[in-house]
């Protein structure tokens, strides 16, 4: 177990560093997949929209400012409001638009997991009383015993 | 078991009923064409009233605080090329209107600020301008393509509707249409 957990360790901080250069050195380049064309609705990278040649113009110059990808994000949202951002934030109320979805699926799946249970348990065969009638039995006897003496 | 479930289930029926409600109410108030649509209807449509925040200058402007004159509302944006075209347009008729007491105001949509202060002392433009940054004051008035100019008489009512880049004998006629009105 131990070498696994260690694997995994290793394996999260080799992204560490990516993500940090990201983060102090971004480029249009990814930015234009995660900013929107206020009057496209599609992300910069996919609009060749006047508006988004501004806003992709704009990232350009604080770039070269020197800005972080977040100060960049914070400007925009600033300027033109939340709906500026690919996809929501992950804090405050945006961050259910994170969480419901995986609560959305576990829920689904506790649904499912559920009715499974339900539907085994239903087709478990129910035990019968073996015992039968007395009248019966006793002439279920006679017969033996008829048949015994032949 | 029997009352809970009894629950749950008119629970999930007063859900749908509710969401059908709200779908009925939305597709009933909802007006996508606005003001544009209802003149081009051939309706009389009063100018919906705003306040927003001031481009050029501090505070922010309403427009119903112009009620009782004529006013030319223009919506615009820096990266709108036919905008640039008509901007010197409107600050000339500004600058010859004005004595008849007609305002001007321009709308700045989904715009970077820097840019459409830019674009502003590019143009010379000293009329007052507003930023309608989530444009959802273009919205009311029809949404985009921009540049769309509204010309509201002393009434509040909007007499002419320019949809694109506004000519100047275009300008000149919905203003004085507006004054005579």
């Amino acid at each position: 177990m131990k070498p696994l957990v260690a694997a995994l360790a290793v394996l999260a901080l080799s992204f560490a560093p990516a993500a940090l250069a990201s983060e102090s050195h971004p480029t249009l380049t990814e930015l234009e997949g995660e900013v929107m064309c206020p009057i496209c609705n599609t992300t910069l990278d996919q609009s060749s929209s006047p508006a988004a040649r501004q806003i992709e113009a704009v990232i350009s110059r604080r770039i070269a400012a020197g800005d972080t990808k977040s100060q960049i994000k914070d400007r925009l949202v600033a300027e033109y409001g939340q709906k500026i951002l690919a996809a929501p934030p992950k804090s405050g109320f945006n961050l259910l638009a994170w969480l419901l979805p995986i609560a959305g699926v576990l829920g689904g799946a506790v649904v499912l997991g559920a009715l499974a249970w339900r539907w085994s348990r239903a087709r478990e065969p129910v035990p019968v009383e073996a015992r039968l009638d007395p009248a019966l039995e006793r002439r279920v006897d006679e017969e033996l015993a008829r048949f015994d003496e032949g | 078991m029997k009352p809970l479930r009894l629950a749950a289930q008119a629970g999930a029926v007063a859900l749908v009923v509710g969401l059908l409600g709200l779908l009925v109410w939305k597709v009933a108030h909802d007006n996508p064409g606005g003001v544009a649509a209802d003149f081009n209807a051939g309706k009389k449509v009063q100018a919906v009233d705003f306040t927003l925040g001031r481009l050029n200058g501090k505070g922010s402007l309403s427009l119903s605080s112009l009620r009782g004159r004529v006013v030319v509302l223009n919506f615009w944006a820096a990266w709108c090329d036919p905008c640039k075209s008509e901007a010197p347009r409107f600050q000339s008729a500004f600058e010859r209107y004005r004595r008849h007491g007609v305002a001007f105001v321009g709308l700045d949509v989904t715009d970077y600020s820097g840019d459409a202060r830019a674009f502003l002392a590019r143009y010379g433009i000293t009329y007052p301008n507003v930023r309608d940054q989530r444009g959802s004051v273009l919205a009311k008035y029809g949404g985009l393509p921009i540049p769309r100019t509204y010309v509201v008489a002393r009434s509040g009512r909007v007499v002419s509707y320019i949809f694109g880049e506004a000519r100047p004998e275009a300008i000149d006629s919905a203003i004085k249409k507006a004054l005579t009105a």
